[in-house]
């Protein structure tokens, strides 16, 4: 497969510039954190975007979504990396419609989908329980109980998790923390008994939650895919994420980088343009370069997972990565090249330095795939 | 089936039959390529048979119409062919300057009896062209070159020096930019002129490289005469007098774009990591230098995005939107990136990648290759030369 946009991949990505730009600029976040909003996103614009078919991009048109592809859904995650759009779109529409997708029975599907199409119901997944992402290290318990299982343990970084609908959950039903075997994903509706959350308030602005499980019941139906299914079908569901968050990345790299070609060829200094200096230009011109290589990685990731879902591991370690250090290594360039601006609130870059710092850790930052990747090739 | 298909078919059995055993070991590298020329030695009976087989299908330069010794053959057909020699670990038949240069030069800029003169004896491998640019004052600042070409009614006198003249003492004929109007301005007295390197006057003196080889040369013209006609209706000059320096710009992409192909060699054979493990083992199945896996993890992404993007640009050029100047990035990326990869493998090789003579190395192959890499960044227009083609051309930065 050539890799390259679609004609039709071109066009949703052109109309959602279009769309963003106007209606979830980054004064949206701006406003959102500033008014200590308890969402973290705006549910109209939620509904706008899933009246256009973007909350059901993954999903298949049995189910009312529009079966877009992976690519489609990072170009969607890209445009919004743009803007920095808060949406639940990474957790609801990304992860929980791949979780049920790809492991949910048939009656979790009806049950679910449609609403996730709609943009009627928030989802979030609850993996890591420590500072580092680790999901082999799970060590939350789901012990047999009766007919069903009760759930207790600790989640953290749970994205939307504050004011998720439901809540898809990885927990220990077998073995011990650190092995592959014995992980099971429950999906459990946020408001059963047993379970606290914490809203915590991150450097990006966005929504997440800390979420305490304490006895919580799960029943068989509960159960997404199979008891014991592992990390492996885990893994499956991470690797959409990680692909979506390149994506994201990629998008906010490439504004931040926009904003501050803009930048040099505007501000002076010692009577001249700041870009006429060398020592910038070749800064500017070696990120231009890293950036096409994120480019072609963040692509190539979300085509295999529309071709080889299963086998796409290594190729979305492989963007996460990447796509990560050069992000983080933009909004610095970006920050530095801005000088004194580039450090004011009132200034949008650090919005993007922030979010950036927020979507390289998640589910795993440069170091953790890069391990990964070496031990997957082995080494 | 469909045809490209039929043709995949087609071209796997008729490479069974005719790639000889010998040339299925995959060898890349300066040393074992097939450079033809008058001057060639080949290294076994094999590579002759293999390259006068290629030739003959117009397969040593697939891409190349038919009428100038081509294959004639699509983009598609060519990525088949050449995926095709990769599975059975095929050699190439031959490289040169005139494939890689010349040759995609004349095509755009030549003119139709230039190219049915120049080009079949290229795709042949029986003539062997050198580049004639590096002049010793004129180096990124190439337009500057100050290398003297006199009309002199029915030829040209040509007087100056070139240096940095790859395989000049091997070549048949060289591709040269000279000055034809010292009065205009620098990039506009420039002409693109071929010559004879059997022709009086012409003498090339070796230099060694830090390698300890001698690949290149410094290349004098003394009262050299260059007929305007090489044969009756053949010009020596490639484009218009005076506008050489448009076909030595395209003639650089593609210089640069083969340059950073090299780069590429990442995952053709066995991987940074694979090595490694080889030569320092592994502990509890990881590899024992956690210091240098970590190293190696990155590298590894980054050469593998790098291919990626090599794959992005092919294909957005035939899907028309590519950017031109991005043979610069390609440049300027996959050849820092190869410094690194040899860094990483003497890093691996530890003290055996640091002898120089004797047969457990094959005289240093690594250590050598490593040191030659060194060349990648410079030769072709250095990174900081490519940093500035960017930022000029693609981010159109001001004053660049
Ligand atoms: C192995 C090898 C093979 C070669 N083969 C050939 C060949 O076959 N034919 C041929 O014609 N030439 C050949 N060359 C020459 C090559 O193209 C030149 O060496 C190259 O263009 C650099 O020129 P220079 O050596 O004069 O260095 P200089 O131009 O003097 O550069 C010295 C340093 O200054 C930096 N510099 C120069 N200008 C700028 C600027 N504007 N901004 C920032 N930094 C700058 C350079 O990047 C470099 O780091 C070969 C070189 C090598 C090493």
């Amino acid at each position: 497969m050539a890799l390259v946009l679609t004609e039709e991949q071109q066009m949703l990505r052109d109309a959602a510039r279009g769309f963003l730009d106007e209606k979830a600029p980054v004064s949206a976040l701006r406003k959102l954190r500033d008014a200590n909003d308890e969402t973290g996103f705006s549910r109209d614009l939620w509904k706008e975007m899933a009246e256009m078919g973007w909350a059901g991009i993954l999903v298949g048109e049995d189910y009312g979504g529009a079966d877009f592809g992976f690519v489609g859904a990072g170009v969607l995650a890209e445009e919004m990396g743009r803007t920095l759009t808060a949406s639940p779109f990474l957790s609801t529409s990304i992860l929980a419609a791949t979780a049920l997708q790809k492991l949910g029975g048939e009656a979790q599907r009806q049950e679910h989908l449609p609403k996730i199409s709609t943009g009627e119901a928030v989802f979030a997944l609850a993996v890591d329980e420590a500072r580092k992402h680790g999901p082999q290290k799970t060590a939350m318990k789901a012990e047999k109980h009766g007919n069903g299982f009760k759930l207790s343990g600790d989640k953290t970084f749970v994205a939307d998790g504050q004011v998720a609908d439901n809540i898809i959950v990885a927990a220990r039903t077998a073995g011990a923390p650190g092995d592959a075997e014995g992980i099971t994903l429950f999906l459990i509706d946020a408001a059963a008994k047993g379970i606290s959350r914490e809203r915590t308030v991150m450097v990006d602005s966005r929504g997440a939650a800390r979420l305490k499980f304490d006895g919580v019941d799960a029943t068989g139906d509960d159960v997404l895919g199979e008891v014991d299914g592992g990390l492996a079908s885990l893994e499956g569901v991470l690797n959409a994420g990680r692909a979506g968050l390149a994506a994201e990345m990629s998008g906010a790299a490439q504004a931040a980088f926009t904003m501050t070609m803009d930048y040099l060829k505007e501000r002076k200094q010692f009577g001249i343009e700041i870009g006429s200096f060398q020592a910038l230009q070749h800064r500017a011109a070696h990120l231009y370069s890293e950036i096409e290589l994120m480019k072609s990685v963040t692509l190539k990731a979300l085509q295999d997972l529309d071709e080889h879902y299963g086998m796409a591991g290594i190729i979305c370690s492989l963007a996460k990565a990447k796509a990560g250090e050069v992000a983080k290594l933009a909004s610095q360039e970006a920050v530095q090249m801005h000088g004194g601006i580039g450090m004011t609130d009132e200034f949008d870059i650090g919005f993007y330095m922030k979010r950036i710092r927020v979507a390289q850790e998640m589910f795993g930052d440069a170091a953790f795939h890069a391990d990964r990747l070496a031990a997957m090739r082995g080494y | 089936m469909s045809d490209l298909e039929t043709f995949r078919k087609d071209t796997r059995a008729w490479l069974e039959e005719n790639c000889p055993a010998e040339m299925r070991d995959g060898a890349g590298g300066e040393d074992n390529i097939c450079w033809g020329g008058r001057n060639w030695q080949f290294q076994s009976e094999a590579q002759k048979t293999w390259l006068d087989r290629m030739a003959e299908k117009g397969w040593t330069v697939p891409a190349w119409p038919k009428e100038y010794g081509g294959g004639g053959l699509s983009k598609e057909e060519v990525k088949i062919l050449k995926s095709e020699m990769r599975d059975m670990k095929a050699r190439s038949p031959l490289e040169s300057f005139g494939i890689w240069m010349l040759g995609p030069a004349l095509l755009k800029y030549g003119t139709h009896e230039q190219k049915l003169h120049f080009l079949p004896p290229i795709t042949r491998g029986e003539i062997r062209w050198c580049q004639g640019y590096s002049e010793p004052n004129a180096g990124s600042d190439l337009a500057s070159l100050q290398c003297k070409c006199e009309d002199k009614g029915d030829h040209w006198l040509v007087n100056g020096q070139k240096v940095w003249t790859s395989y000049a003492d091997e070549s048949d004929w060289i591709f040269c930019l000279v000055r034809t109007d010292p009065k205009a301005t620098k990039h506009n007295g420039i002409s693109f002129l071929l010559i004879d390197m059997a022709a009086q006057g012409v003498s090339t003196k070796p230099i060694k490289l830090i390698s300890g080889k001698s690949p290149f040369c410094e290349t004098f013209f003394d009262d050299v005469k260059v007929p305007k006609e090489h044969a009756p209706g053949i010009g020596s000059i490639v484009g218009d007098l005076n506008r050489g320096w448009d076909v030595a710009k395209y003639l650089l992409t593609h210089e640069r774009e083969m340059i950073s192909a090299g780069g590429g060699g990442l995952f053709g054979g066995r991987g940074m990591g694979e090595i490694a493990a080889s030569e320092i083992g592994l502990e509890a199945g990881r590899l024992a230098d956690p210091m240098l896996r970590g190293k190696i993890a990155q590298a590894e992404i980054d050469g593998w995005a790098f291919l990626l993007t090599l794959e992005r640009m092919k294909d957005e050029a035939k899907a028309g939107q590519g950017v031109g100047a991005n043979s610069s990035m390609l440049k300027y990326y996959g050849t820092e990136f190869n410094k690194r990869r040899f860094e990483l493998l003497m890093d691996s090789g530890g003290s055996e990648a640091l002898e120089w003579e004797g047969e457990r190395t094959q005289d240093g192959k690594l250590a050598r290759s490593w040191l030659r890499t060194k060349a990648n960044s410079i030769e072709g227009g250095t990174s900081e030369v490519q940093l500035n083609i960017i930022a000029k051309r693609i981010l159109q930065l001001p004053g660049a």
